[in-house]
């Protein structure tokens, strides 16, 4: 790979809440085109990896950087890097009690895009994305991810992120709660995006792995990548979980 | 408008004011000789001007409530009010005859436009009169009153006497009082027995002069089957002195009649707004308040109704929105005599920058008023830890039967609700926007469309340049 594809920097990342290391020394890279997959127990320090690129604000970078499309971003906000491209599909997605989906999507997509899609256009490609993720149009007159099952939010996660097209997704247990056919769909939009983007997929599973090709899957432990291979690795946890992983002196075949 | 004039004005977008072209502007303060000289200049019949002599004793004896925001009711300086003030000889029927600048002033908040598109009638005041009045056709020729209410006293004075004052007699309370001395303007509507009038008709408000008093006074009667939908907008310059706005409006729907009365007030933070509403329903009628308040210094307002026959409705919807230097006292009250009588309160309301928000609400239900059902819901939203709200409910029940719920809920605009629409792309500004659009939505919704993405546009306005 060229320096130009190279998205997603994360070099000697330190990060603390509250006074409380979660990452220690975290480095990762990641360039258009791949699929990385970041596996751990709870706590590994997954999740805050994921928000800390976005730029939550609770979490304090104690040492090391984050750099987007070559450019160091700690000084940038949340929207400033959503509108730069990056995206985060969220765990567990926020309530915004009377905002219609409809209303938030043309709006998110005015405000990220420069030359956003308007009119007929902006809606030809809507109804394109549900019908790829197999939504109903119904949902356009609900309010976000109020009263929505799990599966419903994490459709409409991605459904954002076909819209919004961006270059660095950031999928927080995107498949976690998910059924076969949800998992599936959910899959595909993942595979429709990724060709352009860099993506890191944080997962408890392996089954994800079936519908989605990763490059690269990496093991995280006490907020540090301590394992990274390919998909065999995947399947390696599936079957052996994270205690071999801990014994000092073990070296992988 | 010049930049000075902007400046004074800040944010607020109607804030803007034209030359005082007074035809005929009364000194500031009250006294009886005030109340019976509005009576003369109106030519009006002997029992009002009785009735509005006796209405400025009661205000000048009546103590000033104890509740509310005492203190703001307390700083009112009722010698420096103009109690009236005539800025057109005349109300006209066609804009083009209403005097230039005023003319240009509902121009500028768009009412000939609205009027034209959705709207079946018009009724604009300007300071103490109606300058600007209009029906369509086909209403009228079905039979529908709609006219300012000094028209209204004039050419259907039977009618008038026979309602006025019935809902909301001038002791209720000191600003009823006040009002039905110097009440000048307003509506006046009678919907003939089972007309259905489809499209709103609207009153707008205008207050133009410094230290002005305005205290419209609206009558409408519903008859037996009928149904209307009222819409009312209110707003003013903004100065650095008082004005004051003390409203009273009468509502009475007929068996099985409906009033729909909307309201969005947005007066500048410079205005008193002292409003007495209360709606009568008979058998099987329904009364709804639609009450929005943005505007204003303080407000103390709650929308009324008395349940009166059986199987009558209420619905009170409103919101408020409290900024810096502004109290929204507001709330709901609903009384049901009569059995099986249903109501529901939804209220909502929003503190900011040191605002604050106070829900007030009575329910009663008599011992006669068998099997009646209510619901009150209350939700407030903070957005910042310097605002406040308050919720001051009361229940009076006075039988077994009724079905009554009551919710209250007061929160804080989460941090993982602007993340995540951060990580949308929203600015942080966009996104209390379109949290606080969302609060209100089940409020905006109930408004006519064109009415909804203005009150929208509104509140995005309010949160700009805000948050630190």
């Amino acid at each position: 790979m060229s320096v130009t594809d190279e998205v997603l920097r994360v070099e000697n990342l330190h990060v603390s809440v509250d006074d409380t290391p979660i990452l220690n020394g975290m480095n990762l890279t990641i360039n258009r085109g791949e699929i990385h997959v970041v596996m751990g127990r709870n706590g590994a320090g997954k999740s805050t990896l994921a928000s800390v690129v976005m730029g939550h604000p609770d979490y304090e970078i104690t040492s090391g950087s984050i750099f987007y499309m070559g450019t160091n971003i700690d000084e940038m906000t949340v929207f400033e890097r959503a509108r730069a491209g990056m995206f985060l599909s969220f765990q567990y997605p926020a309530v915004i009690p009377g905002v219609q989906v409809g209303t938030f999507l043309k709006k998110s997509v005015q405000s990220v895009h420069d030359e956003p899609l308007k009119g007929r256009a902006f809606r030809k490609e809507l109804n394109a994305a549900m019908a790829t993720l197999e939504m109903q149009k119904s949902v356009l007159s609900r309010y976000v991810n109020d009263g929505f099952s799990g599966g419903e939010k994490k459709r409409l996660e991605i459904l954002q992120m076909l819209l919004l097209k961006p270059t660095l997704a950031l999928l927080d247990e995107t498949d976690s709660g998910l059924d076969i056919d949800a998992l599936r769909i959910v899959a595909k939009g993942i595979n429709s995006v990724a060709p352009q983007a860099g993506c890191l997929i944080i997962t408890h599973y392996q089954r994800l792995l079936d519908h989605v090709q990763p490059h690269y899957v990496h093991v995280m432990i006490d907020g540090t990548i301590v394992r990274t291979g390919g998909p065999e690795l995947a399947l390696k946890l599936e079957e052996q979980g994270y205690d071999w992983l801990e014994e000092p002196q073990e070296v992988e075949a | 408008m010049s930049d000075e004039a902007r400046e004074a004005v800040g944010d607020y977008k109607f804030g803007f004011h034209d030359p005082e072209n007074a035809t005929i502007r009364f000194d500031k303060g009250l006294s009886e000789q005030v109340v019976r000289d509005i009576s003369e200049l109106k030519n009006e019949p002997e029992w009002m001007t009785d009735l509005r002599v006796k209405a400025y004793h009661h205000f000048i004896q009546r103590e000033m409530p104890d509740w509310g925001n005492c203190s703001e009711l307390n700083n009112i300086d009722f010698d420096n009010v103009t109690y009236f003030l005539r800025s057109s000889d005349a109300t006209e029927n066609d804009w083009d005859d209403v005097p230039d600048d005023i003319k240009n002033t509902f121009d500028r908040l768009g009412i000939p436009e609205a009027e034209q598109k959705w709207l079946g009638g018009v009724t604009a005041q300007y300071e103490s009169e109606a300058v600007y009045h209009s029906i369509r056709e086909d209403l009228e020729d079905q039979g529908v009153l709609f006219l300012d209410m000094d028209s209204g006293l004039r050419e259907h004075p039977e009618l008038v006497k026979k309602f006025f004052g019935t809902v909301i007699p001038y002791g209720d309370n000191k600003f009823s009082a006040l009002n039905t001395a110097v009440w000048s303007g307003g509506s006046f509507i009678y919907v003939p027995k089972g007309v259905h009038v489809e499209m709103p008709v609207q009153a707008y408000f205008r207050i133009n002069a410094k230290n002005m008093g305005q205290f419209e006074r609206t009558l409408i009667i519903a008859d037996e089957g009928s149904s209307l939908h009222y819409v009312e907008g209110c707003t003013a310059p903004t100065y650095s002195t008082d004005s004051l706005h003390s409203a009273v409006v009468e509502l009475i729907a007929m068996k099985g009649a409906k009033i729909r009365y909307s309201t969005i007030q947005n007066w500048s933070a410079n205005v008193y707004n002292l409003v007495t509403k209360r709606g009568v329903a008979h058998e099987n009628a329904t009364v709804e308040w639609v009450d929005g308040n943005i505007g204003s210094k303080l407000t103390m307002k709650y929308p009324s109704v008395v349940l009166k026959g059986e199987g009558a409705h209420a619905e009170v919807i409103s919101v408020a929105y409290a900024g810096a230097g502004q109290h929204q006292d507001a709330g709901a009250k609903v009384h049901h005599l009569a059995p099986n009588t249903t109501s529901s309160i939804l209220s909502k309301s929003i503190s900011k920058n040191g605002g604050r928000s106070s829900y007030r609400g009575m329910l009663q239900v008599t011992p006669k008023a068998h099997g009646c059902r209510s619901k009150v819901v209350c939700d407030a939203l903070m957005l910042d830890s310097d605002s406040r709200s308050d919720t001051y409910p009361t229940m009076e029940v006075g039988n077994s039967t009724a079905d009554l719920e009551h919710e209250a809920s007061v929160s804080k605009v989460s941090g993982d609700q602007l993340f995540y629409l951060m990580s949308r792309g929203f600015s942080e500004e966009e996104a209390m926007g379109l949290i606080v659009n969302g609060f209100f939505e089940p409020f905006t919704r109930e408004l006519p469309m064109e009415y909804a993405v203005e009150l929208n546009k509104l509140l995005e306005l309010e949160m700009e340049g805000s948050i630190g």
